[in-house]
């Protein structure tokens, strides 16, 4: 799964070169900080009571539902929506009365929004020669900004003569051109098939580190998302729900909402007794053996809960495990197979479903379960997060 | 065979009601004048041979003798360029406000500008002269709010001549610059203003540009009927309008001179062919464009 990798790869990263995380130091002041923020478009509220920060040198993925805001907020910041309450602030100065053709912000629209009677080159000309910049000064820029997105041969075309690709790299060309402290990014990806949108994913994470500047990119795509930023911000109905690094996200979600939303999960519901220090015990259906999950949120005895555990995090048995903490038996009820991985659907006695994931090491005819077979799954008590709600 | 006979319908109704009529009034142009019916000479009747020995390009000739004829021309020309010109600057606003107005709008929009199509033009300018003369409607709106003392002269003048081809040929203009402005995306002035641009220079830059196929459509939809026009100036305008329209009615009808009058209509037709051929282009260029 191409979530995985890339989620690999961040950790390699992270690694190599000292942690970029601003947003855990209290001295570090941010590039945007919205306050108390609220949006009404008649009744309907679509940004409601929003409160967040976001660093310079970010790459900040607003990712949610349709209809859940994020589009909303990026208008905000471009100067194409007013703010009904609260204030956004950039740099320190609250830009409410800002004309978005004043503001050191740039946007790259979801449709490109590509002059279609201007070359490639003067579509990326448009906003320095709106500067008033010296004619030599706009060849310059322009030059470097082909170069930077492997356009050079493609400058005399008109947008209607390259390929949807070519596109999205010239609206990139020339939102970056003015060299804005902030660049937002509307679903910058979504035209584009999966395998260029893969490719193109690194190279906006290329361009942004190559540039150094902050990115606001709004998607729907979550391992898109996850791929790209430096922190995700899951959005619902107005709200922010979650903000946080990818691998934060997908593996210590605050919410069944955000567990679901990102990636897949299976979510047992019971309710706790606590055993020990941080250990739980969870009833979650009748005659079966409690669960025992670990959790650094404390949980009164019958509280009801939520484990969230990831399919791969499930290994799946033909024979009763040794070790018998969380062993549940089932009955295989469709396995996905998706090249790589299987996921199995096991059908538990009380008639839930979990999904378990396996890699597939072996060639498929080795595989030892099939249809209606009886296994056993198990996990490990660190495995799950237990949430409240 | 198929491809052959599905072309053929187009040529067949273009040469029947467009080439025939036209090598007509082309034949009786090279005729002379005669006291007879028809009113010219020589017909088939005189045979083919003394047909063709009679044609001569002597009214063409005669065109350029009067000067009425190149003043007739160049003062249509004039008038139709003016009044195109002014239909744009009515036209391009009205149709700006119709693009951008809410969608439920537009479609009654859009009935309000075609619906005076339903009644008779003939009518619709009679109806001017009951708004433009001394004691029509507007001078006695006018009186009545006091902005004047005596009626203002409108009718028989040039201006009546331009009022009336901007009110009648104004859809022509409306229609396809709504099209093109129809067409363009709105998140384009979004980019330009967010890339530096204000309101203005945004309309400038972008919008004036995106929409100059359909100015130039509605232009030549004004300008080529416009140039011929005969009806609006002999109704409206005065004794000082000279039109060709006008000229080449009187020909037929007042002197009874068809071959004059041919010769006229045929000049006439080679002017036209100029923005027409211009007017081809730019509908073939747009629909490459499109692709």
């Amino acid at each position: 799964m191409p979530l995985l990798d890339a989620l690999d790869l961040k950790e390699q990263s992270n690694v190599s070169s000292p942690v970029f995380a601003p947003w855990d130091d209290p001295n570090e002041k941010p590039l945007i900080r919205f306050e108390n923020v609220t949006k009404r478009f008649g009744t309907f509220t679509a940004i409601d009571d929003l409160t967040i920060d976001i660093y310079a040198q970010e790459f900040f993925a607003l990712l949610g539902p349709s209809g859940c805001g994020k589009t909303t907020m990026m208008r905000m910041l471009a100067g194409f929506e007013t703010v009904t309450e609260g204030r956004i602030l950039l740099s320190g100065s609250d830009i409410a009365q800002v004309a978005p053709n004043q503001r050191a912000v740039n946007m790259m629209f979801q449709s490109y929004a590509l002059f279609p009677h201007l070359s490639v080159w003067d579509n990326i000309a448009f906003g320095l020669r709106r500067d008033k910049m010296p004619k030599d000064q706009i060849e310059a820029r322009v030059a470097e900004m082909l170069k930077l997105t492997r356009l050079e041969k493609f400058a005399r075309r008109k947008p209607h003569q390259i390929s949807g690709g070519q596109r999205q790299r010239v609206a990139l060309a020339r939102s970056l051109a003015k060299a804005p402290k902030l660049l937002l990014l509307d679903e910058p990806l979504g035209a584009l098939d999966k395998k260029l949108r893969q490719e193109t994913q690194f190279e906006l994470m290329d361009i942004q580190e190559g540039t150094g500047t902050t990115f606001v990119i709004v998607t729907h795509d979550q391992e898109e998302a996850m791929t790209v930023a430096s922190r995700v911000a899951v959005m619902d109905e107005g709200r922010i729900i979650q903000v946080a690094t990818p691998a934060n996200i997908y593996e210590t979600p605050n919410s069944v909402y955000v567990a679901d939303f990102i990636g897949d999960v299976n979510i047992i519901s019971g309710t706790t007794k606590p055993a020990g220090a941080d250990r739980y015990h969870i009833d979650w259906a009748p005659n079966q053996a409690p669960i025992v999950a670990t959790s650094q949120n404390s949980f009164s005895e019958g509280q009801t809960c939520h484990l969230a555990i990831r399919p791969e995090k499930i290994t799946i048995a033909k024979d009763k495990p040794e070790d018998t903490e969380n062993a549940v038996q089932g009955k295989v009820l469709d396995i996905a197979y998706l090249g790589n991985l299987s996921t199995y659907h096991v059908e538990l006695p009380g008639g839930q479903v979990i999904k378990a994931q396996t890699a597939n090491t072996r060639r498929i005819s080795n595989r030892g379960i099939t249809w209606e077979d009886p296994v056993w799954i198990r996990w490990n008590a660190t495995a799950g997060v237990l949430l409240e709600q | 065979m198929r491809k052959f006979a599905l072309i053929a319908v187009p040529y067949a109704w273009l040469l029947a009601l467009f080439l025939i009529p036209f090598l007509i009034v082309f034949k009786v142009s090279l005729s002379d004048t005669a006291l007879a019916i028809p009113p010219y000479t020589p017909t088939l009747k005189d045979g083919f041979g003394a047909l063709i020995d009679g044609l001569d390009l002597e009214n063409f000739w005669f065109l350029t003798t009067d000067d009425l004829y190149y003043k007739a021309y160049l003062s249509s020309l004039q008038i139709a360029l003016l009044s195109t010109f002014l239909t744009l600057l009515v036209g391009y606003p009205m149709a700006y406000g119709m693009a951008r107005a809410p969608e439920e709008w537009r479609a009654t929009l859009m009935m309000l500008v075609i619906l005076p199509f339903w009644t008779s033009f003939l009518i619709r300018v009679y109806a001017w002269v009951g708004i433009l003369s001394n004691e029509g409607l507007l001078n006695q709106l006018l009186l009545w709010v006091g902005v004047i003392n005596e009626p203002l002269t409108i009718l028989n003048t040039n201006t009546a001549v331009y009022i009336g081809i901007v009110y009648t040929y104004l859809p022509f203009m409306i229609l396809p610059i709504y099209a093109a402005l129809d067409r363009m995306d709105d998140s384009l002035i979004e980019a330009a203003e967010d890339l530096g641009c204000s309101r203005l220079t945004a309309f400038w830059l972008v919008t004036v540009p995106l929409s100059k196929n359909g100015i130039v459509a509605g232009c030549f939809l004004v300008f080529i009927p416009a140039l011929g026009e005969f009806v609006i100036p002999s109704l409206l305008g005065g004794s000082g309008t000279l039109m060709i329209g006008k000229v080449l009615f009187e020909e037929f009808f007042n002197n009874r001179d068809w071959p004059v009058a041919s010769a006229v209509a045929v000049i006439l037709l080679l002017i036209l062919i100029v923005p027409i051929v211009l007017f081809q282009r730019n509908q073939q260029k747009q629909a490459e464009a499109e692709q």
